[in-house]
């Protein structure tokens, strides 16, 4: 088959999968699942075909796969829409297909297929567990099945069609449909037991913040599609007489060029959709949906899609600059959102309990460091780290899952609901219960923290470590690297709390590892979590940059090809290597170090150390809160106090003005000029019957007169002022 | 079958009316044929707008299918219609919503025959607007479409409420909204009429495409009645302006809707929104752009303005609702705001690339609001019906009860909401397209309105869907009932047309777009 049709076809079976699912197959578990599974193997084999077939061609950044068509008319010519693949969208298409395939493998096992009906589940809550009897005759409870296992099939169907649309599109329109979409199904998701009040409104929250984001995005695809009259990728991003024009047209806002402020627009939606400061709230609320949900959405694709936005525009970001010189002010803002918001939620992650919660917020400040990068003009390495993150992030939601079913089996055993599967401070020891997830999880935990070589995240972070160092950043240097540090150790807490040590609860000694559809994406993803940082060896990297073999090298020049101009590779530097180094091995043993030896019942160790900072740092620097009293309240009272007065006092006020007035003067020329004078003078009485009637008819038939009466005068008033004062 | 391929407008035109003499004559009591006889009925104009569709001549400049006959004659007056690209939309709008809000009426019980006639009429009398070439056929039907409304609100609408007008004064709020719809609507038609008698004075003509030429001919400085002619034309220009802009409504003529909305029948809801609103709309395109583009430049910026207010406050009024049917009513506020903000636009520039854009996005959001308002009504209805409440506050986690209805409830919010892949976000999108590099500050303004457009969409799913359930609804004589296979049948073929206009809409676009391009040269 022709590669172009491939790509077409790749984000068709999911759809048809929700599709079937939702209109014919939802009351059966089993085909349900099947169908999804076997459309995402179907996707996930598309984009492998087409991933292997873009390595083996020659220059494919200049001779990339495409195909358009017209979608909708523009007077005389028409909006063009269409797939494409070049280097960018084929590493990402591969790193989508794998981890869509295993979170869809994965849910299976997760929503406990195979496991009986509960006793008291209903649809819109999580299930509670069922009672079997054994052989025996002994009852035990043991995990149910989710009552709506076919939706969540249908919904994440839906949503990898979201992804892979946004992946293989050509242009930015068609990317937003697939961002959408995805927002939609997160929506759905985030909320898929929404008999939850918390679930229900995290959903709400996580839709609102992203279209802020949303509603500034389309203003700027607006300018841009006006500003060059298409959106296609290629005719944008590749073209230098565009960039140019883009680049030195003034605009009336903060004195940016057309280019910076279209890039700025594009870059709001960005801060929303991957979850940056200050729109980074909904993310950790959405971990209210089922933990598949989380992998998906809040690792491997949706917040990536919005990083994969912004390297997509990186050359209008960038146009005007020229690399070794200063940033314009829109990449300034950029680095300063992406490293700020590293560093910013990095300290919130250091002191949250919820297993979950840990991840949401190193997700933020993982994708803050992308965002980082991208402003100071690291294009390769912003785009390795959204690689190698998409791989270790899905394996740690999807092993934070495991561990949280282990612990719900725990609990289900001593039957005490009162303990919070999620709540780290509940678990220990748990290395021994469930070996796979936890060597799994060590392999994801190292990889985040840069655990040095093996991992694919050492090479990946150093990498934008060393090209912020080597350009002289040194503010988004010095940020990033106590992020790093800090990530290691929140990192190192997490598995210490969670794996290390004894069991602190009876739920955490009852834990049980989970079926194999749940760990043997696992296993799957810890592959990537190691290898796919082998790929980007520097290649003047001590020892490993002299390997021959160009399977280790080939990731800066495949997708640096994806640029006009192609970056530079950069020479190598002892410094942040050492950095590196230091601040991910020093992260690890510090945070075991601190936490090996917590027992049950303990307060966290940092507390007395940080002080008043804690309190900070558990309640995420109270933003919620602030967003809450600021921008909630006010905007409730403009839409429930203000635009209500205004429609029914104000201007329901006056028309009723208006007809009481008319009412009046019709009242008074009956009283005071039918009655006494045509009655009384004429006297054939008919003016009398006339008004009569109307009196019966009361006030209603009289408003009719009355409102008339009152628009003409307001006819005659304008025409008159219209014709004085023209 | 002859007559009909040569007359195919005055058929498609008046076969409601002839169906309403019909059912005239059928018993009163036996209800069951009387709702068939006006539902198949109704399906004979979708039929022919399919036929007239297949026979239209996208490439052809100018009316199409035109039929003119003496009306008239001392006024010069002829009966005269035919249809263009733009039309044509709206005909088959009216025509495809016409006998799914028929379908929809089969739970009326109360005055059947009385209804369906009323029913019928009102599809008459809206597609003659959309049809008319001579300017005082248009304001016939014009007015013609009114009465029919009045009374669905008046006598079917709900029974319950009460509105508190000035001095502690109360009325049934069904005769409060009806009465206040027919006011200000007349109060509209009184400038329109004086409008098109100028008109009508000065050419001895009332036939659209001869106005056409001859008003714009006119010389700027000219003098006419005492008045220059740029006098005039600009107060013609209010009057037409003023008339269409209560109708579409526009902030701050707005307040009529919500009233009528929520009174009126569930099926009158579905027509007025569905259609009624676009008559507004259309109003500008067929006379006001047309007639007189230099008034419609200059005062641009504050249609615009107007549009932009009708936007971010339609938004906002629809969030703070409680009323589930207020707020889907204040959604049309929002949604039409759109369809003006393009029209200024386009008025700011037209022949433009930019403006045809805008156009384009005016008329398929009128369509597309005609698809997804006239759902969400109907759903609103749906669940009226079985809780007899419309507070947002009494339901509450239903989802489980009901999956169907909750799912396609899902479906027609996110059309409303404009959510990429369904029709809105088409014509949405286009219409932000045109209209930003025209009208940069008041585009970005109405930003605010379609974030909360999300705000009030996902409110309703939330009071009513989501959350802990209600156990009220759920056990004994209040148990929520699903929806049934007739309901189902009416939202069917909207929601095929809401996806199918999301993903592939050239086929109407196309249309669209040729017609702006020769009607705006």
């Amino acid at each position: 088959m022709a590669t172009e049709t491939i790509i077409w076809l790749i984000p068709l079976p999911p759809l048809l999968a929700f599709f079937l699912i939702v209109l014919f197959t939802n009351r059966w578990k089993a085909l349900s699942h099947s169908i999804a599974v076997s459309a995402a193997g179907l996707s996930w084999l598309g984009s492998m075909i087409v991933f292997f077939r873009a390595l083996g061609t020659e220059e494919f950044g200049k001779h990339i796969f495409a195909s358009a068509i017209n979608w909708l008319p523009t007077g005389k010519t028409f909006l063009q829409v269409g797939v494409q693949i070049d280097p960018l969208s084929a590493v990402v298409l591969f790193f989508v297909g794998w981890t869509v395939l295993m979170i869809f493998i994965y849910s299976v096992g997760y929503h406990n297929y195979g496991q009986p009906a509960g006793d008291h589940d209903h649809a819109g809550l999580p299930p509670h567990g069922a009672t079997v009897t054994d052989e025996h005759g002994h009852s035990h409870t043991v995990l149910s099945v989710e009552p709506m296992y076919s939706r969540f099939f249908a919904f994440i169907g839906l949503f990898a069609f979201g992804m892979y649309t946004l992946v293989v599109s050509d242009n930015l329109l068609t990317l937003f449909v697939g961002w959408e979409i995805m927002g939609l199904c997160s929506y759905l998701l985030i909320g898929f037991w929404y008999a939850k009040p918390s679930a229900r409104n995290a959903a709400v929250k996580a839709f609102m913040t992203t279209r802020v984001g949303d509603v500034f995005m389309l203003l700027g695809l607006a300018y841009l599609y006006s500003a060059t009259g298409t959106l296609n990728y290629r005719a944008i991003f590749y073209n230098e007489e565009v960039l140019h024009v883009l680049s030195t047209t003034a605009t009336p806002i903060f004195g940016l060029t057309a280019a910076g402020l279209i890039g700025l627009l594009l870059f709001i939606g960005t801060v929303g959709k991957s979850a940056q400061w200050p729109l980074h709230i909904w993310l950790p609320d959405a971990m209210e949906g089922p933990t598949p949900v989380s992998a998906m959405i809040h690792a491997a694709t949706m917040v990536s899609a919005g990083v994969y936005m912004v390297i997509r525009i990186f050359p209008l970001l960038t146009a005007g600059w020229v690399e070794g010189t200063a940033l314009t002010p829109t990449m300034n803002i950029v680095a300063f959102i992406g490293a700020f918001t590293a560093l910013f939620a990095a300290t919130i992650a250091v002191a949250q309990n919820d297993i979950k919660k840990v991840l949401a917020y190193s997700t933020i400040s993982q994708l803050g460091f992308m965002i980082a990068a991208l402003g100071v003009g690291a294009y390769v390495a912003a785009v390795f780290h959204l690689v190698t993150h998409a791989f270790f992030k899905a394996l740690l939601f999807l092993g934070s899952g495991s561990v949280i079913h282990g612990m719900e089996h725990g609990v289900l055993h001593t039957g005490d609901h009162h303990v919070d599967p999620q709540d780290m401070w509940n678990m220990g020891g748990l290395r021994k219960k469930m070996p796979i997830t936890f060597w799994t999880f060590l392999i994801g935990g190292f990889a985040l923290s840069g655990f040095p070589i093996i991992t694919a995240g050492f090479w990946s972070k150093d990498e934008i470590l060393a090209d912020a160092f080597n350009n002289g950043h040194w503010v988004v240097f010095a940020t990033l690297a106590i992020a790093a540090l800090l990530t290691a150790f929140y990192t190192m807490r997490q598995i210490t709390l969670t794996f290390l040590g004894e069991p602190r609860t009876k739920e955490a000694e009852n834990a049980s590892e989970t079926p194999w559809t749940m760990t043997a994406p696992l296993v799957i993803l810890s592959v990537f979590a190691v290898g796919y940082g082998w790929v980007g060896i520097p290649e003047d990297f001590p020892v490993l940059g002299g390997l021959q073999s160009h399977l280790f090298h080939w990731f800066h020049g495949f997708v640096g090809a994806t640029l006009l101009e192609e970056p530079k590779a950069l020479p190598f530097s002892a410094w942040p290597l050492l950095t590196s180094l230091v601040v991910a091995l020093g992260g690890l043993t510090l945070g075991w170090l601190v936490y090996k030896n917590v027992k049950a019942g303990q307060r966290d160790p940092l507390e007395n150390p940080l002080g008043g900072i804690y309190p900070y740092l558990k309640n995420k620097w109270y933003c919620d809160e602030f967003y809450a009293q600021y921008v909630v309240k006010p905007v409730t009272w403009v839409c429930e106090v203000f635009t209500p007065w205004m429609d029914r006092s104000v201007i329901d006020g006056i028309l009723h003005s208006v007809a009481r007035v008319s009412l009046s003067i019709g009242h008074v020329l009956r009283n005071y000029f039918d009655k006494p004078i045509i009655n009384e003078l004429i006297g054939d009485g008919i003016a009398d019957v006339f008004w009569r009637g109307q009196a019966i008819r009361k006030i209603q038939t009289g408003r009719i007169q009355s409102y008339l009466i009152g628009s003409v005068s307001v006819l005659i008033v304008i025409a008159a002022l219209l014709y004085y004062y023209k | 079958m002859e007559f009909v391929s040569t007359h195919l407008l005055t058929t498609i035109l008046f076969f409601p009316v002839i169906a309403a003499l019909i059912i005239l004559f059928l018993p009163s009591d036996q209800v069951k044929l009387i709702r068939w006889t006006a539902l198949l009925s109704s399906l004979v104009p979708l039929g022919l707008t399919i036929w007239v569709w297949t026979r239209f001549d996208s490439n052809m400049a100018g009316f199409q299918f035109q039929e003119q006959y003496p009306w008239y004659d001392a006024l010069n007056s002829t009966f005269h219609l035919g249809i263009d690209g733009l039309s044509l939309t709206m005909v088959l709008l009216t025509t495809l919503l016409t006998p799914l809000a028929l379908l929809a009426s089969f739970g009326i019980t109360d005055k059947v025959k009385a209804y369906m006639m009323l029913f019928l009429f009102l599809e008459a009398g809206m597609l003659g607007v959309f049809m008319a070439l001579d300017l005082l056929i248009f304001f016939v039907f014009w007015e013609i479409g009114l009465v029919p409304m009045y009374f669905l609100i008046n006598q079917w609408g709900s029974p319950k409420g009460e509105r508190e007008i000035w001095g502690g004064i109360k009325v049934s709020a069904r005769n409060y909204a009806s009465l206040k719809f027919m006011i200000y609507t007349m109060a509209g038609s009184l400038g329109l009429l004086l409008a098109i008698q100028l008109l009508g004075v000065l050419f001895q003509n009332y036939d659209l495409a001869y106005l056409y030429k001859q008003w714009n001919a006119l010389p700027a400085d000219g003098v006419m009645m005492g008045m220059s002619v740029a006098t005039v034309k600009t107060v013609a220009f209010w009057a037409f302006v003023i008339a269409f802009a209560l109708k579409v409504p526009v902030w701050p003529f707005h307040t009529w809707l919500p009233d009528a909305h929520t009174e009126a029948p569930t099926a009158g809801s579905m027509i007025l929104a569905g259609v009624l609103l676009k008559l507004g709309a259309y109003g500008f395109l067929r006379l006001v752009l047309p007639l007189y583009p230099q008034q419609a430049q200059e005062y641009a910026p504050w249609m615009a303005f107007l549009a932009t207010m009708a936007i971010v406050f339609g938004a906002f009024a629809s969030y703070g609702q409680t009323d589930f049917k207020r707020l889907v009513a204040y959604s049309s506020v929002n949604h039409m705001g759109f369809v003006l903000l393009g029209i200024a636009a386009a008025a700011k520039a037209i022949g433009t690339p930019d403006a045809t854009i805008a156009l384009n996005g005016a008329v398929l959001q009128m369509f597309n609001h005609g698809l997804s308002a006239a759902g969400m009504f109907f759903l609103v209805g749906v669940i009226y019906e079985r809780t007899h409440t419309r507070n947002l506050e009494e339901f509450g986690g239903l989802f489980p009860l009901v999956p169907v209805y909750g799912s396609i409830l899902i479906f027609t919010s996110m059309a409303s909401l404009g959510l990429p892949g369904l029709n809105g976000f088409v014509s949405e999108f286009l219409v932000v397209r045109g209209s930003f590099p025209l009208l940069p500050v008041f585009t970005a303004i109405s930003m605010i309105g379609l974030l909360f457009t999300g705000a009030y969409i996902l409110k309703g799913i939330r009071k009513v869907l989501h959350g802990p359930l209600n156990e009220h609804w759920a056990h004994g004589e209040h148990r929520l009932t699903e929806i049934n296979t007739r309901e189902i049948l009416v939202m069917a073929p909207l929601m095929i047309m809401i996806l199918v206009l999301g993903i592939w809409p050239m086929g109407l676009l196309d249309v669209i777009n040729k017609a702006m391009v020769m009607l705006f040269h």
